[in-house]
């Protein structure tokens, strides 16, 4: 059995975060990912980033997963891909997936950071091929280089929505419409901004009907809603598009928490049932943290400053860390959120989050 | 343009008359100037911190959008490509002949070329008419995001926010 001193599963922006945090500690951290390259959404993202300077704002993101991996590199952090975590036992024992052989490995501590999955919504024709998620269709344009169609339809006006669009657009796409059953657009108003004035329209309060097409999408309906998300007849649409992307909010991945038995929580701001953690990141269950998406739906942005405090708070429980200093900068870190977890759109994240805190005290 | 943004996707005038990023009328025949078309609460500010003139202020709480200070602000251009969400245009309606220039960001390619003819878009997207591009910028520090500084009839300086090429 192999052991380490902190098991990182997922080498996204949180996960990385963490092991760097922890390893500039001495801290010996191994980084599990299921997929053939690291840095989670980071390398999808083609945009410059929000927030303040040591959020690294205006950084690309594909940027700042470079310089993470760089980093974790040079501290000698292990990060193992293609790995697929299969289970979470106690004392920190996980089976392993490397490849085609299991490994069984003994974590003192164990960060899960293993992010979120897209939500679909069903219609007719939603199997057709054409149907696709944002995420996908990000995969395929940034990673790959392959346009995901020449018209898009994009189902969701939030971040994910509006961004997506927006790299749709220079990838060569036309967006023919951004649909979302909420009478007001979810994601920042520049970005709305920055696709509205090259023409792409908004429709508010209006769901998909269905998607047309014999062997791939040829075309989609679109129907307004009422106040209730109730189809109002006789409001039907046509859209003339070859690919329908869905950006209809996030689950965070929590299986591995559940099946370790972590307690979780149903809060529906942050994605659906969530792990119940406290300022530490740490989880019910004594040496299992988590970070990002996983513990609720957030930005690449907050989910770096979970991940360093989760990294912290290992190093300190480790012994490598005193107390003093720990408390000094995880304060740091959290006085860094606050600034992301206020206004408008990251108020209502900020009070869940300290719901979702408080949960521990119970 | 009347409307609400938040169901239109793009500010109206009547909301950017709110805005406190937006330089006025005398300011602006006055030479270059920066115009901050943000006016939502989202933590971001690095606007500011790229300002070196201190006519940029968010202040402590990075969710307060910007706030202009017209007569500081010497529209050296600065913070057009440093700005995540694309909101920030420089105009400049001291031209002769009535005529203003706009500078975009502009993260399309290919890139336009000098003195290329353009058609010019106002904030829904809609055509406005055509016009000149008198440069492109792109540097290293502007990090892939250029800017296409357009010569238009200055009635179109505040509305004009885009452009499409013909070819």
């Amino acid at each position: 059995m192999l052991r380490y001193e902190m098991v990182c599963v997922g080498a996204g922006p949180a996960g990385l975060a963490a092991a760097v945090e922890a390893a500039k500690n001495g801290v010996q951290v191994v980084v599990y990912d299921e997929n053939d390259r690291p840095g989670g959404q980071l390398f999808k993202q083609i945009h410059k980033f929000f927030g303040s300077k040591e959020h690294r704002a205006m950084e690309r993101g594909f940027n700042i997963g470079s310089s993470f991996l760089n980093e974790a590199r040079e501290l000698g952090v292990e990060v193992s891909l293609n790995s697929v975590v299969l289970g979470i036992y106690e004392n920190g024992a996980l089976n392993v997936m490397i490849g085609d052989r299991i490994e069984n490995i003994r974590g003192q501590k164990v960060l899960v950071a293993t992010g979120a999955s897209e939500n679909m919504i069903p219609f007719p024709g939603w199997t057709l091929p054409g149907v696709i998620g944002a995420g996908a269709a990000q995969t395929m344009a940034n990673i790959h280089g392959i346009r995901p169609g020449s018209s898009i339809l994009m189902v969701g006006s939030g971040n994910v929505g509006v961004i997506v669009s927006y790299q749709m657009l220079q990838a060569g796409c036309r967006v023919a419409a951004v649909i979302d059953a909420a009478p007001k657009i979810g994601g920042y108003a520049v970005h709305a901004a920055k696709i509205a004035r090259f023409g792409v329209p908004f429709f508010m309060s209006h769901t998909i009907k269905a998607a047309h097409g014999k062997d791939r999408v040829e075309g989609a309906t679109i129907i307004e809603v009422d106040e209730n998300w109730n189809p109002i007849a006789g409001t039907d649409k046509q859209v003339d598009v070859d690919t329908i992307c869905i950006a209809v909010g996030l689950n965070p991945m929590t299986q591995l928490l559940r099946m370790a038995g972590c307690k979780t929580v149903y809060v529906p701001v942050l994605g659906g049932r969530v792990p119940a953690h406290d300022l530490d990141q740490e989880t019910s269950i004594k040496g299992i943290y988590v970070a990002g998406d996983v513990s609720g739906i957030e930005e690449a942005s907050t989910a770096i400053i979970e991940g360093r405090i989760a990294g912290l708070a290992i190093a300190h429980s480790l012994g490598y860390l005193d107390e003093q200093s720990f408390i000094g900068q995880r304060n740091e870190q959290l006085k860094s959120m606050v600034g992301l977890r206020s206004g408008s759109h990251g108020e209502s994240r900020g009070k869940a989050k300290a719901y979702l805190n408080a949960t521990m005290k119970r | 343009m009347a409307g609400d943004s938040s169901k239109t996707g793009f500010l109206s005038d009547e909301e950017l008359d709110k805005g406190l990023g937006i330089p006025s009328e005398a300011r602006r025949r006055k030479g270059a100037v920066a115009v901050l078309e943000c006016l939502e609460d989202i933590p971001c500010n690095p606007c500011e911190a790229s300002c070196k003139v201190g006519a940029i202020e968010v202040g402590e709480d990075i969710t307060t959008p910007p706030r202009l200070y017209e007569d500081k602000c010497v529209g050296c251009r600065t913070c057009v490509p440093i700005c995540p969400g694309q909101a920030i245009f420089i105009i400049d309606e001291s031209l002769p002949d009535d005529n203003a220039t706009i500078e975009m960001p502009y993260e399309y390619r290919p890139l336009p070329e000098e003195g290329e003819v353009v058609v010019a878009l106002d904030r829904a997207g809609k055509e406005i008419g055509e016009a000149t591009v008198s440069a492109v910028r792109k540097t290293k520090k502007m990090d892939q995001t250029a800017t296409v500084i357009i010569e238009v009839p200055r009635e179109w300086s505040m509305k004009a926010r885009a452009i499409r090429l013909k070819r």
